[in-house]
């Protein structure tokens, strides 16, 4: 039976084993986990060793390898979720479902646990239920899905309201403004001719809207001025920096533009195959955006011959499966590639080597988006707005404490003051830019702008109140990433693993005097002998929040030479209860009296 | 494209192709490393071979040497990095040298010597992991694994099978046999494998051959690594 | 005589291995002992340390015990040198870290071959056991580490008699060993 299940699985993979994660995501679906005997089965079609399924199984958070409930619930687990009383509703679902966090149910019916940012920060408490989202939890919901899982009513029967995303968008600018007709850039592209597109995409001055924002033109003239038989174009839609949320926005309202602009790159480069990577967080978003590369095939905008030329292109989606490194251009392309991860070596960059070793652009949602507009409406359109440095809009996602919620363009160079202005916040704290790898900045700094030369963000923008404590944030986001590095190299291994025990030590209050010394000297051991971005900024919350907060750290320190790291009296618990003691010798006070 | 790049004020030759610490190598320059192998596949995950180039922190051992780098080596900065990250190592698995076989011939211990590194700093993880003695003729120790991953690629590259590979996912990561069992004696690995050999740590040892050279008369009792590596790499696949 | 050095060294969760290869200087104790004397340790029977120049202590901290005398060191020493692996890693002792305290004490007292008149030992002159073997810098504040198993006399020699010195003790590469 299971063999039958899984042909039916291989088939629609076409036994090609760069599918395997999509073909887990359906094993997992089906058995609510990977079973001993489908990994026999799969090593086998698939002519892979099982050691790579168990290391892709073990690697991704929404695959298992022990069976989960059959109505697997997971809650998300960013700051601004637990800013909305998350950690209360999390018990009261525990107790509703009576299952431990972190438990399967013993009759199998329910499990529940945390998971990374789901990327709902404007309508959280947020969670995932058997994958789907789910949004503004409260305790009358919680009760309706605990009497529906009681009850073990089918998914697809619950009441849609369960499941509402919203857009939520609150300022539009320059590209959320525009509507582009489907074929407009494509088009455009044509007429004016490819070396003629790629000077307008150079005179834009568009940079990749992840973050790092490496110019765009040049990124696709690397690309296309790569020797080989075949190139790629890869969407990347692993918008996984808790605090953003975006991509979702211009994959649910956009989509058509952002697929747009993935086929001019394939146009300019001369691909025939693009990916789109979907985090699987968004799997909501998956059957609307098949349908649109449908209705786009059908519309002659994909396919063999568009728009009656010669260029041939299709998407592919993709889904990911809980992992926050894919975001990493090279850990997605591994991804892509059915493995874990794990970001390559550089050099060589993907636009020489990347899915497959072919020659391959990977760029963010907003940047195709950008794209697209460019080439219909030319380079001058797009640089007029923003600064020098940092040409046209930028599309946040903005959470937190503030009146609305949601999702705000503006032209780069605004100040953080106006954006705060706009969206109804006061009192404010902080703000955390560009995610947790991002920086924080405090209330003395809101004149400061946003552009790339000064605070520069894939698009979260997280805001606290003077309510809100700084340690708990730091703390958060330094936990996030320790559950989030992929343990290839030690410094991030190891590191974020020791950084979250220090910070957490320090919180709790047994922090002494060369604690904070040596938890900074860590930051920079992690910082600059890290592998990839994750490592190299996993330390950015505990430095930016240390050096505009020194006093918040010192003051959690006692005043003695040390304290140990662990509960001294509770690792006499065992011994106690075994030997049947409680007497004054059988306990150990924390520091010395 | 070949040329000279210059590391720690000495200039040196490199041919089209090679890593810093290939050119490094030839031209008798250790550079601290345990996951690189010459001959294997560069991986570039211990990070003990960072070194500056041109002001950047970068891998020796997967970074290509380019004409006119400046390269740091020997800093004291980098020197101490190296030796926190080998105290991570130490910290992170179950490393009890004096029960070891392999200890003065490990080169975990090997480079942490050099880096003369007196204790393990951090605090420790004290990780759960498993021994696997199924095999009648190798033995894993996981409390020794430090994720090189040249077992790995040994028996990828080396050996054409695929008895190992890495799993897991940050500091949960362990090393995986591809056996139905999961055990060493049901996978298709041979005494004679590299994969049975090359473990720089005593992770993956050859039975009953542990104390053939007594404690004290070892490699590293007596030969920093960096001699003892720059002999047995210098000229290698040349 | 007033101006000696004074020296405490005892054994937490060791062998005393350690204290037999400090006693390995051999003839040198007698120079060492011209300038220094001994406070607490096996040596002289003294019970509890008073203020001391150094302490020198070997084995991990396995038990309630171990950290009270630990705590007498750290607070009495103005030196605190951790020697051997186990002082420094936890060494053998730590051995049964990855086994669950219950099953140890269950497997000694209760499951073992040849266990008679099965029972958790209670008396409460008795230190109760932690649940895993810490090394001494994860209890108290370390000023230096002596490593290897144990340690060679020539360690101790080089290290005792630089701080003597008013040196900044070093360790040549001979003498770092973790065996």
């Amino acid at each position: 039976m299971m063999k039958t299940f899984l042909d039916k699985v291989l088939a629609k993979a076409d036994y090609q084993a760069v599918r395997l994660l999509s073909i887990l995501r359906e094993v997992q679906a089906q058995y609510r986990h990977i079973p001993g005997e489908a990994i026999d089965l799969l090593a086998e079609a698939l002519n892979i060793p099982r050691t790579q399924i168990i290391s892709v199984v073990e690697f991704y958070s929404f695959l298992h390898l022990t069976p989960q409930g059959r109505y697997d619930i997971l809650i998300s687990d960013s700051i601004t979720d637990h800013m909305l009383d998350k950690e209360n509703l999390l018990s009261y679902f525990s107790s509703a479902l009576q299952v431990k966090v972190g438990d399967v149910r013993s009759d199998g019916l329910v499990s529940l646990n945390n998971t990374s940012c789901t990327g709902m920060c404007d309508q959280g408490p947020a969670g995932l239920i058997n994958g789907m989202a789910l949004t503004r939890l409260d305790r009358p919901k919680i009760d309706e899905i605990a009497a529906l899982v009681a009850a073990e009513k089918p998914l697809s029967e619950w009441p849609a309201h369960l499941f509402i995303v919203s857009d939520n968008i609150h300022k539009t600018g320059l590209l959320l403004a525009s509507s582009l007709d489907g074929g407009a850039a494509i088009r455009a592209t044509f007429s004016r001719g490819i070396a003629e597109t790629q000077a307008e995409l150079d005179r834009s001055g568009l940079r990749g809207r992840g973050g790092a924002g490496f110019k765009t033109a040049m990124k696709w003239r690397f690309c296309a001025e790569e020797k080989s038989d075949t190139h790629y174009v890869v969407c990347n839609a692993d918008e996984g920096e808790p605090g953003t949320f975006k991509d979702r926005v211009l994959l649910n309202s956009y989509a058509d533009q952002v697929f747009e602009g993935m086929t001019v790159c394939a146009a300019i480069i001369g691909a025939s195959r693009g990916f789109l990577y979907l985090r699987g967080e968004y799997l909501h978003l998956h059957d609307k955006l098949q349908a649109i590369l449908q209705k786009r095939r059908e519309a002659g905008l994909l396919g063999s011959g568009i728009l009656g030329s010669n260029l041939n292109f299709d998407i592919e989606i993709c889904l990911g499966a809980g992992a926050y490194i894919c975001g990493e251009e090279s850990a997605l392309i591994e991804s892509l590639e059915g493995k874990p991860g794990i970001p390559r070596n550089r050099p060589p960059y993907p636009v020489t080597s990347g899915y497959l070793n072919k020659p391959t652009v990977v760029n963010n949602v907003e940047t195709f988006m950008a794209a697209a507009n460019i080439a219909a409406r030319g380079g001058d359109w797009f640089s007029d707005f923003g600064t020098e440095k940092s040409a046209g809009s930028k599309i946040l996602s903005i959470c937190g404490d503030c009146e609305k919620p949601g999702i705000y363009e503006y032209p780069f160079g605004v100040s953080i003051r106006q954006i705060l202005t706009d969206c109804g916040a006061d009192d404010v704290m902080g703000v955390q830019i560009g995610g947790p790898s991002g920086t924080f900045i405090g209330n003395q700094e809101l004149d400061r702008q946003l552009a790339f030369e000064d605070l520069a963000t894939g698009g979260s923008f997280i805001i606290f109140n003077n309510s809100r404590n700084v340690l708990a944030i730091a703390q958060n986001f330094t936990h996030f990433f320790a559950h989030e590095s992929c343990g290839f190299c030690t410094p991030c291994r190891v590191g974020t693993s020791l950084l979250k025990n220090q910070l957490d030590k320090i919180v709790g209050g047994h922090g002494s005097a060369g604690d904070v010394v040596e938890l900074e000297s860590l930051c920079h051991l992690v910082k600059n002998n890290s592998h990839c971005g994750l490592g190299q900024t996993a330390a950015n919350p505990i430095l930016t929040t240390l050096q505009r907060y020194p006093d918040l750290y010192q003051k959690q320190l006692k005043d003695i030479s040390y304290e140990p790291g662990f509960d001294l009296d509770g690792a006499l618990e065992i011994a106690r209860r075994m030997a049947h003691r409680d007497d004054a010798a059988a306990h150990l006070s924390q520091v010395e009296d | 494209m070949t040329g000279t790049i210059n590391i720690d004020g000495q200039n040196i030759p490199f041919e089209e192709g090679q890593t810093i610490i290939e050119a490094a190598t030839a031209a008798g320059i250790y550079i601290p490393h345990l996951c690189h192998k010459p001959g294997y596949t560069p991986h570039g995950s211990c990070k003990l071979c960072t070194v500056k180039v041109n002001g950047r922190n970068c891998s020796a051992c997967t970074f290509p040497a380019a004409d006119g780098q400046t390269v740091i080596n020997n800093s004291d900065e980098l020197q101490q990095d190296r030796r926190r990250i080998t105290q991570m190592l130490f910290v992170e698995g179950n490393h009890m040298c004096p029960s070891c076989e392999k200890s003065g011939n490990c080169q975990l211990q090997g480079v942490a010597y050099h880096l003369n590194m007196l204790d393990n700093h951090f605090p420790h993880f004290f990780a759960h992991r498993e021994v696997d003695a199924s095999h009648p003729d190798i033995l894993i120790d996981h409390n020794r694994c430090i994720f090189c991953n040249l077992c790995v690629r040994a028996s990828k590259e080396k050996d054409g099978k695929n008895v190992f590979a890495i799993a897991g996912r940050g500091i949960n990561k362990r090393l995986i046999v591809n056996s139905p069992s999961g055990q060493l004696k049901d996978s298709d690995i041979a005494p004679g494998d590299c994969a049975a050999h090359v473990c720089p740590t005593g992770a993956i040892l050859i039975k009953r051959t542990g104390y053939q050279v007594p404690i004290g008369q070892r490699i590293y009792d007596h030969h920093q690594i960096s001699e003892v590596a720059l002999a047995e790499e210098t000229g290698h696949g040349e | 005589m007033a101006n000696k050095i004074k020296v405490a060294t005892t054994s937490l969760a060791g062998c005393f291995g350690c204290h037999m290869s400090f006693l390995d200087i051999d003839e040198r104790l007698v120079a060492l002992a011209e300038v220094a004397e001994f406070d607490r340790s096996p040596i002289t029977d003294i019970e509890h340390c008073g203020p001391c120049d150094i302490g020198l202590i070997e084995g991990g901290v396995c038990n309630s015990e171990n950290v009270h005398v630990l705590r007498e060191f750290r607070k009495n020493c103005k030196i605190l040198v951790a020697v051997g692996a186990c002082a420094i890693n936890g060494g053998l002792p730590a051995m049964r870290n990855p086994i669950a305290l219950e099953d140890c004490l269950l497997e000694a007292y209760r499951d073992g071959i040849g266990v008679e008149n099965a029972q958790i030992p209670s008396d409460p002159e008795l230190p109760l056991l932690l649940n895993k073997v810490h090394p001494i810098h994860e209890v108290v504040k370390v000023d230096y580490f002596l490593p290897g198993c144990p340690p060679s006399a020539d360690v101790f020699w080089t290290f005792l008699t630089a701080l003597l010195e008013g040196r900044e003790p070093t360790l040549p590469y001979e003498l770092v060993h973790y065996d």
